[in-house]
């Protein structure tokens, strides 16, 4: 029996295992994306702007003049989405589209629900690291900037040479925090019928009237943390170097 | 030809005037120092000629190319303004170097990724990079720091951190080398060694402004003092003749206050 729960639950912590890596891979540069969105600085009705029409709307009404339509909208979709729970997001994306449309698009992907579970929390996860990346690049000193201006460096390789390496030493420690709630985060995924581990671990007292497996399934979650809490501290490790 | 025209700078934050009319001019292998109380616009105008703050109005000009005319947008295209950044040269109170490199890679960085624009740059690859470390060990050693090339900045006392901040400005060899209160962070013991390089490159002829505190310093080294009070310049002179007979009665005051202290 032992067995055969743990090969049950492996399989569940497969396709948690799947959640979380495609999950990071688009969430991690979503996030600097939305971070750069929230950060814009664009204005269109700016006065000196090079735009003249927009410029006198702004000359006549100051407080449009000071908009920031980009970093406006990003800003409301992050609040939409850090202030609504993942569940309903992932409810939301699975079963929205089916009721708009004749049939389900998602089922139209071989693995439909992993899919669209991957895509509710990319969104999800990139508007919190959105958060964590602006602090970590506004935490960067501007004398960084400003030395890598003076040296007639242009904005990206300031931002390449000088400002990611620092970003990244300073988000490490939030972003563990954040890549460890996800992992607890995928047992969510059985709100759309995705069997991860908790599902997974739970079937048995339906199907063999045993409980002792859904306790069983912390020391996977133990395991998986673990070994990314070594990762975390490795990479610390390694950036330590500067100050 | 002067190297340096100042015409008529203004610069307003919001409503605060901060530059008001300011002009001045140097000629090449000249020592400006530029004195005055906190708030009265010096580390302004520094940053003003690095293109770190647009002035509202007046122009800069360089070896009698305009570089900036407040009147004339088609000199302030940011692509251009990187080009003509590298006429001046930066050294900043707070050092700034990039804490997660080396001494040497700080002072080698700038013109590693510049070189990247040159014509020759894909067949001369190694040559060139070659040429750029050799130039940036040899200044580290001017600056009594060829034992420290591959310490980090925060291995580095404060002193020696600015002294790696001054062989990174010069690395791409300015026309002018502008210095904004060099020694201010620093404790009284170190202060020394760095205004020590200052003289030496003073001595050499090297180009530069200097806005500091140090009035003995600034008497000494420089060719020219400009005394600077709420946004405008009160006294500009030979170095000694401002600093020990100043004319203007709030000069006066100010350096009576710095003898005081």
């Amino acid at each position: 029996m032992f067995w055969t729960v743990t090969r049950t639950i492996l399989e569940g912590c497969g396709q948690a295992g799947k959640l979380f890596f495609f999950t990071l891979l688009f969430a991690l540069p979503l996030g600097l994306v939305i971070a750069f969105g929230s950060m814009s600085k664009w204005r269109p009705f700016r006065v000196t702007g090079r735009f003249q029409p927009l410029c006198r709307l702004g000359t006549r009404f100051p407080k449009l003049a000071a908009w920031r339509p980009v970093s406006m909208l990003t800003d409301v979709f992050v609040w939409i989405i850090r202030g609504t729970p993942l569940m309903l997001q992932l409810i939301i994306i699975f079963y929205t589209p089916g009721k708009l449309l004749p049939q389900n698009p998602w089922n139209n992907f071989s693995d439909g629900r992993m899919f669209a579970c991957i895509v509710a929390f990319v969104i999800n996860y990139a508007c919190y690291f959105s958060v964590i990346y602006r602090g970590g690049i506004e935490g960067v000193p501007a004398g960084q900037r400003e030395a890598g201006e003076v040296l007639g460096m242009t904005r990206s390789q300031i931002f390449f040479k000088v400002t990611l390496l620092q970003m990244v030493k300073r988000v490490v420690p939030p972003m563990s925090n954040e890549i460890i709630t996800l992992v607890k985060d995928t047992s969510l995924a059985r709100i759309i019928a995705i069997t991860e581990i908790i599902k997974a671990g739970e079937s048995f007292s339906k199907s063999a009237g045993i409980v002792w497996p859904l306790y069983y399934t912390a020391v996977f979650y133990l395991a998986f943390v673990g070994v990314l809490t070594i990762l975390f501290r490795y990479i610390e490790r390694r950036l330590s170097y500067f100050k | 030809m002067a190297i340096l025209e100042v015409q008529n700078i203004e610069k307003h934050f919001g409503a605060t005037k901060v530059l008001k009319d300011i002009s001045f001019s140097m000629e090449q292998g000249q020592a400006i120092a530029i004195i005055g109380s906190s708030g009265s616009g010096k580390t302004t105008l520094l940053r003003c000629l690095n293109f770190l703050e647009t002035p509202d109005r007046g122009r800069i000009a360089v070896n009698g190319d305009v570089l900036f005319d407040a009147a004339d947008p088609a000199t302030q295209r940011e692509n251009e303004i990187r080009k003509k950044r590298l006429h001046f040269g930066m050294v900043f109170q707070s050092f700034n170097l990039f804490p997660q490199y080396t001494a040497l890679e700080n002072v080698t960085l700038a013109g590693r990724l510049l070189a990247q624009e040159r014509p020759d740059f894909k067949s001369r690859k190694k040559e060139i990079f070659a040429e750029i470390e050799d130039h940036g060990r040899e200044l580290l050693a001017r600056m009594g720091l060829a034992d420290r090339q591959g310490h980090y900045p925060h291995q580095l006392s404060g002193g020696q951190q600015q002294r790696v901040a001054i062989a990174r400005a010069l690395a791409l060899k300015p026309d002018i080398l502008c210095f904004d209160e060099p020694t201010s962070a620093l404790d009284p013991e170190l202060t020394g060694e760095v205004l020590k390089v200052i003289r030496s490159l003073a001595e050499e002829k090297t180009t530069m402004i200097i806005v500091t505190h140090e009035m003995a310093f600034a008497r000494d080294v420089a060719d020219q003092v400009i005394f600077m009070d709420k946004g405008v310049i009160v006294e500009q002179g030979q170095a000694k003749q401002v600093i020990e007979h100043p004319q203007q009665e709030r000069t006066k005051q100010f350096l009576f206050q710095y003898s005081e202290g």
